[in-house]
């Protein structure tokens, strides 16, 4: 491996006598080589009984020859991911303030929840008599969604926010198709252009086609736009309340009147629901779906990566189009209707996910509305709201907000405040990894210039937001110093320095070889 | 309220930093028509113990494969987690982090998905894998959709030997965009014949291996016959176990495999979160749908890894995304990756032996019992019987005395199919000799 650090670039090294180490560690920062890089034919991380006597019954169709896997014994297991473990930024660790993804703290009752005995062994299949306690969890997230939305359905299946989109959005399309008796000529779902791309690809992915609404000056929908664009093949709309630009769209109520008069249904895409939990309920704006992030507003952990969950809302004229499966309750308790022939009335599009969902997150965020109780939800509404405005306002004379007025949990800065400095948005978002903090979400949404979207959550105390705003005003002053060619080079105290990715999409190495000679594969 | 940190001085000091008298002032965008300030038919905040007291019933309320023998499979399989998979993925570094969009404070989460596409693709015995799907029912729905993308045609045929679960979901992510999908009927005895059904408008076949009935299948020759017609044969796997004993999907010349990965370092979990696998052929890699994790190099040289070929995704491409798919599986991924890295190589192999052993031993224990006729003749862990008896009613009475028998055929595929009296069993290296014995004994009381 390559050691090649230019250490004349970092700061933190000029004059400190820090040089080259024998593996490359520096101090408690590790490098770790790949699993496949530490295989040690004959070790093993497991210890397994003979089979004893049997009968093979393979067909013939028996492996032949090495798979391939590194052999590594359980004490180099644990080492190898917990030295990869702190190659990572986490809210455990500090402020993650990325707008939109609402990073909060992720209290350990709800891994402790999901991991009873009697959720973690239960199969998915096993006979209704013996999972009534699943079912009633089930059941029991599925009334608080319903009560803090204020709709009377809702599908619980969808895996994640762009999964629950589909499934609204094909709730939409069979509710479409069924009132005119045939696939539908409404062909058309309007977007605002602030959206998050998922919902343009979702429309794409049920067969609609997109028609961008543009934003006012105000950052939200253009009302007259929209409604000039009304027409009898506008099938629906797509709006993230509040949205993008942090900010509560004021004519929902208007724009769901207008969508249903022309025939159409209102997607509201729920991602910024941590926002306004408990102090409004959805189903009073007029909407008729909206999927709820449980790995944001209702902290289920983001994972690196997922798995998230994603339900989904639905008014009365989309409910029967719901899809399989669904919790009941009966005289015997709880049962599950699974299949279209046992739905009754209701006409369900079809089915989303293999089983019922991600129960593993029910359970997570269970766990979660429990610990806040009502009373709980609407403060978190009301001090993640605090704490964007706090930062926003400590923030405002140095950088330059989007738009007036109050935000909502999440505050936005475009990069005219960087005029003239040679420092890029991105380059601002790299200064802050030296200086220990995940950046803000950057360049979304699209309708301002070098966007820069800060949501610290409510679960940062207003100290950690006194650290960060200390922080960010240091670098704007940096900035502004003619310190342009600093940022430039940031990071250069992380665990890597800013990443080549062209190169890595150019040719592109996804996978371990055995050939593979370490960095020069990616050249 | 022990999460949120601000305490009323804090509130009001931070107010006044805002020159506002008090949140409401903040929420002005909010018409007075769409504020609620009534009482939600809900509990106030409870204590942590309140909280596990009262979930704790909850749980207690379900009778699971942990308290009494088990036999149920049909896409979710109980096997043994070590204990440091679950203690890794709990690291809060794992746990807490957002996908690794900022790769230079990202590299662990970063390195592990690497491994894992490496993993992925060794076991499945194909080029590339992605950084994983919601599901394997999700990621064969992606996979057919990418064949249509692969192949510009629009017909999908799927074998009777797929999940129906599978079936169903892709069926239904299928319906908007115009793909004709031929699903055939279950396939009972293992002989179904494709043959007929491909011709040179045909995208896709999609067959699982071990079917759902548990049939084992050489798949080479429906791999030559889709290559003669230009079709992408997608082959389904929901037991990830079974790719440590059989000849992988890609030696038999699957172009995409689609997998299940629960049963590495996943619990059962009533149903989820589980981990999807993808894994293609090189050739089609951006064509793949999900996030990508590629080899690349830093400022300095230093070898490093990025989420890559980015321009597939719909946070670049909107509504031209390969999918709309945005958050994967991160940390079943994890959990999957680390499982697989402490059974390495002979581990793995071993598991998978264990595994068709406990099934081989449990089907000639299950051939004596009167009224039970074994289906399948080649089989992994998993086999199909034909009872005597309305299977779902022999799996109520045998959870009545404390065993759960399998999986209905007719809870797959649903009730009037003719599958009435087939049942599903399922072994694995958890299952011991006791356990077996136990399900005879029911068994043959049941059935008598």
């Amino acid at each position: 491996m390559s050691h090649s650090r230019d250490l004349s670039r970092s700061p933190a090294a000029a004059g400190s006598g820090t040089r080259e180490t024998v593996h490359g560690h520096e101090g408690l920062q590790l490098e770790e080589l790949l699993l496949f890089e530490i295989d040690n034919p004959g070790a093993t991380g497991v210890d397994l009984p003979e089979p004893g006597t049997f009968t093979a019954r393979l067909g013939g169709l028996e492996r032949q020859g090495e798979i391939g896997l590194p052999s590594v014994s359980e004490p180099e297991v644990v080492r190898h991911f917990t030295r990869l473990s702190q190659k990572n930024y986490a809210i455990d660790m500090g402020t993650y303030p990325l707008g939109s993804c609402t990073m909060k703290h992720n209290p350990r009752l709800n891994e402790k929840m999901t991991r009873l005995p009697g959720f973690a062994n239960a199969h998915p299949l096993q006979p209704d008599a013996t999972v009534q306690g699943a079912f009633e969890l089930i059941d029991g997230v599925a009334g608080w969604l319903k009560e803090l939305t204020g709709m009377p359905a809702i599908a619980m299946s969808p895996a994640a926010g762009a999964h629950g989109e589909l499934c609204g959005v094909m709730a939409i399309r069979a509710a479409l198709d069924d009132r005119e008796g045939g696939p539908t000529t409404r062909r058309r779902i309007l977007v605002p252009d602030s959206a998050h791309g998922t919902n343009p690809a979702t429309a794409a992915v049920c067969g609609f086609s997109v028609d961008a609404i543009p934003s006012d000056s105000r950052g939200r929908v253009d009302v007259k736009a929209f409604a000039e664009k009304l027409d009898d093949d506008v099938a629906g709309i797509m709006i993230t309340n509040p949205n993008t630009c942090g900010l509560f769209e004021p004519d929902m109520i208007e724009i769901a009147e207008l969508i249903h008069e022309a025939g159409g249904y209102f997607y509201c895409d729920g991602a910024n629901f941590n926002a306004i939990v408990g102090r409004v309920r959805p189903g009073d704006l007029g909407i008729d779906c909206m999927h709820i992030n449980l790995h944001k507003t209702f902290s289920t952990p983001h994972g690196g990566g997922g798995p998230g969950a994603g339900p989904v809302v639905l008014s009365e004229a989309l409910a029967s189009f719901a899809p399989v499966p669904w919790v009941v309750h009966g005289e015997e308790g709880f049962s599950l209707v699974e299949h279209e022939a046992d739905a009754g009335a209701a006409k369900p599009f079809g089915r989303l996910k293999g089983f019922h969902g991600q129960m593993g997150m029910f359970i997570r965020a269970y766990a979660y509305m429990l610990s806040h109780g009502r009373d709980g939800l609407r403060q978190v509404a009301s001090d993640a709201v605090l704490n964007a405005n706090y930062v926003m306002s400590s923030l405002s004379d140095v950088m330059t907000p989007s738009f007036d007025g109050p935000c909502m949990h999440e505050c936005l800065f475009d990069d005219r405040f960087l005029k003239d400095t040679g420092v890029s948005t991105l380059d601002f978002a790299k200064a802050m990894l030296d200086e220990g903090y995940h950046p803000m979400t950057m360049y979304f949404p699209l309708v301002v210039h070098g966007a820069m979207l800060i949501e610290p959550t409510e679960t940062e105390s207003k100290r950690s937001l006194d650290d960060f705003i200390a922080v960010m005003r240091a670098l704007v002053d940096r900035a502004k110093q003619g310190e342009g060619e600093s940022f430039a080079a940031a990071p250069t105290m992380t665990p890597r320095r800013r990443l080549d990715e062209t190169a890595a999409a150019r040719q592109p190495v996804l996978r371990w070889t055995p050939e593979m000679p370490t960095a020069e594969a990616a050249e | 309220m022990r999460y949120l940190p601000l305490t009323e001085t804090d509130r009001s000091a931070m107010l006044a930093r805002i020159g506002v008298a008090s949140v409401d002032d903040l929420f002005v965008d909010v018409p007075d028509s769409a504020r609620f300030d009534g009482q939600f038919d809900l509990p106030d905040h409870m204590a942590e113990f309140e909280v596990e007291q009262r979930m704790s019933a909850m749980a207690t309320r379900n009778i699971t494969t942990g308290d009494v023998p088990s036999f149920l499979g049909a896409g979710a399989y109980r096997h043994h987690i070590p204990a440091s998979v679950d203690h890794l993925i709990q690291r809060g570094e794992f746990l807490t982090s957002y996908t690794p969009y900022q790769p230079e404070i990202s590299q662990g989460t970063l390195q592990a998905l690497f491994e894992f596409q490496s993993m992925v693709a060794l076991i499945t015995g194909m080029d590339v894998a992605n950084a994983s799907m919601y599901d394997g029912a999700t990621s064969c729905a992606e996979a057919v959709l990418m064949a249509r993308r692969v192949t510009r045609r629009n017909r999908a045929v799927v074998s009777g030997s797929v999940h129906p679960h599978y079936s169903t979901v892709t069926e239904t992510q299928a319906k908007y965009v115009d793909i004709d999908i031929d699903i055939l009927p279950p396939d009972l005895d293992g002989s179904e014949d494709l043959s007929g059904k491909i011709d040179d408008e045909t995208a896709c076949v999609v067959v699982q291996n071990p079917g759902v009935l548990g049939h084992v299948r050489d798949l080479s020759p429906l791999a030559a016959e889709c290559q003669e017609k230009g079709a992408l044969l997608i082959v389904v796997v929901t037991e990830a176990v079974s790719l440590g004993a059989l000849r992988s999907p890609g030696e038999m010349g699957a172009d995409v495999v689609v997998a299940e990965g629960q049963s590495i370092g996943n619990p059962q979990g009533f149903g989820g979160p589980y981990v999807g696998l993808f894994a293609a052929r090189e050739k089609y890699v951006r064509q793949m749908p999900g996030r990508l994790c590629g080899e690349t190099v830093d400022a300095d040289g230093k070898r490093g890894w990025v989420l890559t070929l980015s321009t597939r995704e719909q946070h670049i491409r909107r509504e031209k995304a390969t999918s709309n798919i945005c958050t994967n599986a991160g940390l079943c991924a994890l959990a999957f990756t680390i499982h697989l890295s402490l059974l390495g190589e002979d581990g793995f192999r071993d598991l998978a032996t264990l595994n068709h052993a406990r099934a081989s031993q449990l089907a000639d224990k299950l051939s004596e019992v009167p009224g039970v006729e074994l289906l399948p003749e080649a089989f992994f862990n998993e086999f199909a019987v034909r009872l005597s008896r309305s299977a779902g009613e022999v799996v109520d009475e045998l959870a009545a005395q404390n065993v759960l028998g399998g999986v209905p055929a007719s809870r797959l595929f649903g009730k009037g199919q003719g599958l009435d009296d087939i049942l599903l069993i399922a072994a694995s290296e958890l299952t011991t000799q006791d356990d077996m014995e136990a399900l005879v004994a029911r068994l043959t009381e049941v059935l008598a």
